[in-house]
């Protein structure tokens, strides 16, 4: 499968993306993630005024066969949560990128966005796999 | 989410791996072996099966075949299942035991007759990641001086054909009349003119055939029936749909260490009808004194699914364990299968379920938790 990654977008590890716009974070996870899982069943993500730190878990993914957890790609404040994609997970999979997106929060230091990928470094990452 | 794992283990793979390949399904390791998880969607597949036919490659599955006089009676003595009553061309549903009435594994022993030497035949088929303690148990269990005993798990492979519309597609293969072949029924026939083992059996709660066949056989079968319209299914949608049908996964439901009166298939145990067997004192002792335990069915609301592992509490206090656990494709909420103390193990009980961390009411419900409404009786 051809799977896509926008230039516009940062990327972590353990395939959540970031949007940034000012100082404020859409978080999602990748094609790839979306690809991997398979048929999505459920999310659990934090409710707004929640504060999510870089690296550690911030919610859960569960497919029909695994549950797998979101990790923080930036550390914030979350402002809003995708309550469309909470209701009906399945549809993540149409457009992760866009409607599929789960929290966006307002970014406390801004300097961690340097530590995520680029979109060719990241697609490198899930090709070589 | 996590990093994905390069997989670099050597694992082994089936004739058929390359038709899973083409089909671009993905792969996952299984009992030692890369099989297909999943190929067009594992709700897709499990829907395909419930509905229509799906066929699943399991050649990775253990299969023995055995040839010999006091054949039936000597396997008598390692299963709790009473065997004497078992005509030509049925089979039974069984476990091997331990000395401490643990499964050593869930089999299916098929019988295929007896001819006017009185040298019995049987075919049993096993499971693919104790295919080798299997056979190390029978080897040493049994007299092996009048018995032949064969391991046919490399040389034959294994497609099971399953759903509603499984039998007429087998049928349209087959000169032999399917139609008065029960469940658990079996024969010896043909399929491209080449020999072929044929069983209405199988693992996803649905009417359907077990074939073994040579593997250029199986490849042309799979061909076959993949152009007539049959869902290629891999084992993500195995396991939703057995455990919807509530049977039991060994390695996670069964093992060494449970006995079938604690697994609920307390209806393989013929304690009345048969003879000693390996385990037998302690399943009556089970069964005068009571199990500890029972692996019941859990429902719980919502679309958290309590998973392999998880704990099962009754009022705050942990009391178990849940083995496996899905969300029902066709039910539409999580079903979960799990140990908990006898008393607390009756329908209609209510107990919490741990996940990740937060407590979930869950309720106690009759096994299965799906009955098929289109099983051969």
């Amino acid at each position: 499968m051809d799977l896509e990654y926008p230039q516009e977008l940062q990327y972590q590890d353990t395939h959540e993306y970031v949007r940034l716009d000012g100082e404020i974070a859409t978080i999602g996870i990748t094609a790839y993630a979306v690809d991997q899982l398979g048929d999505i069943v459920f999310l659990e993500v934090p409710d707004v005024d929640e504060v999510i730190t870089k690296g550690e878990g911030f919610g859960n993914i569960e497919s029909v066969k695994a549950v797998e957890e979101l990790k923080a790609p930036l550390s914030g404040t979350v402002i809003e949560r995708n309550s469309a994609i909470v209701d009906a997970p399945e549809q993540l999979a149409d457009d992760p990128y866009h409607d599929g997106w789960l929290i966006k929060i307002r970014v406390d230091n801004l300097d961690e966005i340097d530590e995520l990928m680029t979109a060719d470094e990241y697609s490198a990452l899930v090709e070589g796999e | 989410m996590a990093k994905s794992e390069n997989h670099t283990q050597s694992l082994l793979q089936t004739p058929l791996y390359h038709l899973g390949v083409e089909l671009k399904a993905r792969f996952t390791s299984f009992g030692g072996w890369e099989m297909p998880v999943q190929y067009s969607g594992i709700t897709q597949e499990h829907q395909a099966v419930r509905n229509a036919a799906g066929m699943f490659d399991i050649s990775h599955m253990g299969k023995f075949t055995f040839q010999g006089k006091n054949l039936i009676s000597q396997l008598e003595k390692l299963v709790p299942s009473d065997l004497s009553r078992l005509q030509s061309g049925q089979a039974q549903y069984t476990v091997l035991l331990n000395q401490q009435a643990g499964i050593i594994d869930d089999i299916i022993i098929y019988h295929q007759g007896v001819d006017n030497t009185g040298t019995e035949k049987v075919v049993m088929i096993v499971n693919a990641a104790t295919t080798d303690k299997d056979k190390n148990w029978l080897l040493k269990h049994l007299d092996l001086t009048n018995i032949e005993f064969q391991d046919l798990s490399r040389d034959k492979i294994l497609i099971a054909v399953q759903g509603p519309k499984a039998t007429g597609y087998i049928q349209s293969l087959v000169a032999d009349d399917l139609s008065v072949i029960k469940a658990f029924g079996h024969l010896e026939t043909t399929i491209f003119d080449q020999p072929a083992f044929l069983a209405r059996t199988g693992y996803t709660g649905e009417d359907g055939f077990e074939v073994m066949v040579a593997p250029e056989v199986g490849i042309k079968l799979w061909h076959y029936l993949y152009e007539s319209g049959v869902t290629p299914c891999g084992l993500g949608c195995r396991d939703t749909l057995r455990l919807e049908a509530a049977m039991a996964l060994y390695g996670q439901d069964i093992d060494d260490t449970t006995t079938p009166l604690e697994a609920g298939l307390s209806w393989l145990v013929h304690l009345d009808t048969k003879g000693d067997f390996i385990g037998r004192s302690i399943l009556e002792q089970q069964k005068t004194q009571g199990v500890k335990r029972k692996l019941v069915g859990l429902l719980t609301q919502g679309r958290n699914i309590p998973r392999h592992g998880y704990p099962v509490l009754s009022s705050g206090q942990t009391i178990g364990e849940v083995t496996s656990g899905t969300l029902s494709p066709t039910l539409g909420y999580p079903v979960a299968l799990a140990y908990v103390p006898k008393e607390l193990a009756t329908v209609k009980q209510e107990l919490e379920v741990e996940i990740r961390g937060k407590t979930y009411p869950t309720v106690v419900v009759k096994r299965p938790f799906y009955r098929s409404k289109n099983r051969t009786k």
